[in-house]
């Protein structure tokens, strides 16, 4: 009795879609959505650290006048020479700041520095984790319903888009997603400028310089170890030129500012490549020393474009590229097919069952039926309060659940009668019939469960969906039969015992 | 009325002998296994993009879809050229199935081919799905886990109830039930993904459950009857366990053939996957699995024996707890 109501009362937000109350979400195979598996490059997050320590080892020696020679990375290893013996001092304490490092000095001063192990694998990890970050930032900004971005072991991430409804709005997000904003300012290398069409990229390298192209189908040819990165961006909005062009106007932090004032001080005459995802976007002249730390990119965006470029710049780049490894796409509208054909199935089996069951079993099918009911009403609201996530398998779980949820009465109603026909009373016949059938329920009952249970553990998804609704199914079948059944049979049993027919109440002679 | 016979369908005091039938019914049973494995050796099956990896894309065209025209179109690609087409529950809806993937998360393959698309009418793109082949591999390797895993589960939990011989003979009798399933799923080349690997361990569960009905009663007839020739004892047992598993597969059976029939395309091999194994669960655990039992030797007294010992044995523990607890009171 008390399970019914228990049923029936947390069921009722579901049923009704009310707005308050606990009620099961539907899945994405139900409602339409975007499910994607991403793995992030996570050997690209080690190189751009490398990168990174190049680039501040850059900065520290003109900073402080030290002359390196030959700083370059490759491999992930950085190596330069330092002219002066003098200077090594300097240059150790400077190291010594960057935790883990592995440095070695040869005798003709040359360095050579690596990433520890444990550092390379905390980088891994670290790119995993901001990536979700950065991901989950920009779809808060694009302005989604309830994305859900997790991260699923070592380097994948889940992304769950619920809201999607059209095809371009699914490529957007992806396109949104992916984009690594990965901002660099970087010198042109004026010395071998007019070279940049005749040098092969390993001719460049020896330079210490790389060849870019531009989004207007020029190159440049740059030095390899950029002067800032976008990890100094605080901000960026969309803005208009004067040709009434959007343009993205970004923000520097104070150290970002003052390395790019520095740099724009003694370099004036040379030109500066704005660079964004390994592309040149414009390359103007230094005419003055900037201050502020104030920047834009320019290059024919439309306005849609330069708001999404804003959105990845201002929530940080991606430390490391994505790669898509599953994707599951189902549109609103066979989500609803979806939902009206296992609606279907699941009425019409329901009243099938229920049919038979009376006929079959006559008042004491009626008693089992008030069972099955029951359970359904349970695994709506046991569902309802985890909030647990209903998905196409789960309602074929469901469907299966009303077939085999009367098994347990059936179980005990055939040992009633059997017990009946031995001629045994109606109290007695009941009271064994429930304790005979005990342990074969019990027993049928785990073993099943046990398989369901291993099949969460393993499914994914909607399979998992699957495993819930059977497992809670099998737990309410159990108590509904075992008690709730029971129950009525020992309310009713004055009644049972006054009538004596058998055929009215269990459907035998 | 008509009923009264349907109501007693199955009449509990009859004893069928089920037992002197065990060899042709074995027989049957080791035929339809031989036809399964050579189908699944030779045929094999068809695995869909969850396990094999590749891409599918299912379009609905807003009146009958040009499937000559879509293959004509997509023939003339490089990528495309492999793919097949087929009709999707109906005339207006088909799935394009790819054998590549695409890593690409900002043009996926997705994209490529609704762009190709244009040409062929007015259509809706209602799934795409795609499973890298990591994932592919990963999926794979985990669905055989939960397979092998269940049935070691299985195993234990019936030695542990039962007698080793008990469990021998269920797990006999699942990879009997599974192995026709996967023949059926073969000989009609349905695309093997998660639910279908959902519904054989459904089936798994479901006809183990069938299964262990019939054993408790075997046990139950072990224990209480007078007889001591297993042969007796399981036919009397799965007798009377017969209206419950013919009941209880009934119901079942109803419930997913209306899922077969009306629960849509996207479920229908799970349906019929569940169908077959419905079917031959329940006729394994009517004739097969207590042949299995009475084929390895099982022996009535030798259990008796055991359960007497066990039940001295506990006894004895319950004996020294008294005592024990007397001693401390």
């Amino acid at each position: 009795m008390l399970s019914i109501i228990f049923g029936v009362v947390f069921s009722i937000p579901t049923l009704l879609q009310t707005d308050s109350g606990k009620k099961i979400s539907l899945g994405l195979d139900l409602q339409g959505g975007l499910h994607m598996l991403l793995g992030v490059q996570t050997d690209e997050a080690v190189t751009s650290k490398i990168k990174t320590i190049a680039t501040s080892i850059k900065y520290f020696a003109e900073d402080e006048d030290i002359l390196i020679e030959d700083l370059s990375f490759k491999d992930d290893i950085i190596s330069f020479i330092v002219l002066d013996s003098d200077e090594i001092s300097k240059v150790d304490t400077m190291l010594a700041e960057i935790q883990g490092l592995d440095v070695q000095i040869s005798e003709d001063l040359s360095y050579t520095i690596s990433l520890q192990p444990a550092q390379v694998a905390l980088t891994k990890d670290l790119a995993v984790s901001q990536a979700v970050e950065t991901i989950r930032n920009r779809l808060d900004q694009f302005g989604l319903s309830e994305p859900t971005v997790i991260r699923q072991g070592k380097e994948d991430i889940v992304v769950e888009l619920p809201g999607i409804k059209t095809a371009a709005e699914e490529k957007a997000a992806r396109e949104l997603i992916s984009k690594p904003a990965h901002l660099e300012l970087m010198e042109v290398d004026e010395d071998r400028a007019d070279q940049v069409y005749t040098l092969s990229a390993n001719q460049a390298a020896e330079y210490g310089d790389i060849i870019l192209d531009s989004n207007d189908g020029n190159k440049y040819i740059v030095k390899e170890i950029p002067i800032l990165d976008g990890s100094q961006v605080t901000d960026a909005q969309v803005a208009f030129d004067q040709a009434n062009q959007p343009i993205i106007s970004f923000v520097l932090n104070s150290s970002g500012a003052k390395i790019f004032g520095d740099f724009t001080a003694r370099s004036v005459g040379k030109r500066l490549a704005i660079v964004l995802d390994g592309k040149v976007y414009s390359a103007p002249n230094i005419n003055e020393r900037i201050g502020g730390g104030r920047g834009q990119i320019s290059g024919g965006f439309t306005v849609v474009e330069a708001g999404n470029v804003a959105i990845a710049l201002r929530s940080g780049a991606l430390p490391a590229s994505v790669k898509l490894l599953e994707k599951r796409s189902v549109g609103p509208s066979l989500g609803a097919d979806s939902i009206e054909a296992s609606k279907m199935a699941l009425i019409l089996g329901f009243v099938l069952v229920i049919i038979f069951m009376v006929l079959y079993y006559g008042l004491a099918g009626v008693v089992a039926n008030v069972a099955l009911i029951t359970n359904i009403f349970i695994i709506i609201a046991v569902m309802a309060m985890f909030g647990a996530t209903l998905t196409l398998p789960g309602m074929a779980g469901i469907v299966l659940t009303v077939g085999m949820a009367v098994d347990a009465n059936v179980i005990i109603n055939e040992r009633v009668r059997e017990l009946l026909r031995q001629g045994m009373s109606i109290p007695k016949a009941i009271e064994d019939g429930y304790s005979n059938a005990m342990r074969a329920i019990l027993d049928a009952n785990i073993t099943t469960l046990l398989v369901a249970v291993i099949l969460y553990a393993y499914g994914t998804g909607p399979i998992k969906g699957f495993a819930v609704t059977i497992s809670i199914g099998i737990l309410a079948s159990m108590l509904t039969a075992i008690l709730g059944t029971h129950g009525i049979y020992e309310t009713l049993l004055p009644k049972i015992n006054k009538s004596k027919n058998l055929r009215k109440w269990f459907g035998i002679k | 009325m008509v009923w009264y016979k349907i109501m007693e369908l199955f009449k509990t005091d009859t004893v069928y002998n089920f037992m002197a039938k065990r060899l042709p019914f074995m027989a049957l049973s080791g035929l339809i296994l031989i036809a399964s494995l050579t189908l699944l050796f030779t045929k094999g099956l068809n695995f869909g993009i969850d396990f094999a990896g590749g891409t599918i894309v299912q379009v609905k065209y807003d009146q009958k879809a040009p499937i000559d025209k879509i293959r004509a179109v997509l023939n003339n690609t490089v990528e495309f050229k492999n793919s097949t087409i087929t009709e999707f529950g109906s005339p207006e809806e088909i799935i394009i199935r790819i054998t590549g993937s695409s890593s690409d998360l900002a043009t996926d393959i997705g994209d490529t081919l609704s762009s190709l698309l244009v040409t062929t009418g007015k259509y809706e793109i209602r799934r795409v799905d795609i499973v890298g082949p990591k994932v592919g591999g990963e999926l794979r390797e985990k669905g055989l886990m939960a397979l092998g895993l269940s049935l070691l589960v299985i195993l234990i939990y019936v030695s542990f109830r039962f007698e080793w011989r008990f469990a021998v003979a269920s797990i006999f009798a699942l990879v009997h039930d599974v192995t026709i399933a996967l023949g059926m799923i073969s000989l009609f080349a349905v695309d093997v993904n998660l639910d279908i690997l959902a519904a054989i361990l459904t089936i798994l569960g479901y006809s183990l459950n069938d299964t262990i009905i019939v054993f408790d009663r075997i046990r139950e007839g072990v224990q209480k009857s007078h007889k001591s020739v297993l042969e007796d004892v399981v036919n009397e047992s799965v007798s009377r366990t017969l209206s419950r598993t013919t009941l209880t597969s009934l119901t079942t059976f109803f419930v997913v053939i209306t899922l077969f029939i009306f629960g849509g395309e996207i479920i229908h091999g799970f349906a019929f996957t569940m169908l077959v194994g419905i079917v031959v669960g329940t006729y394994s655990s009517i004739f097969i699995a207590a042949s299995f039992l009475v084929q390895l030797k099982f022996s009535v007294a030798n259990f008796r024996v055991k359960e007497a010992e066990k039940l001295k044995r506990q006894k004895e523990k319950d004996k020294m707890r008294a005592m024990y607890e007397q001693g401390t009171v």
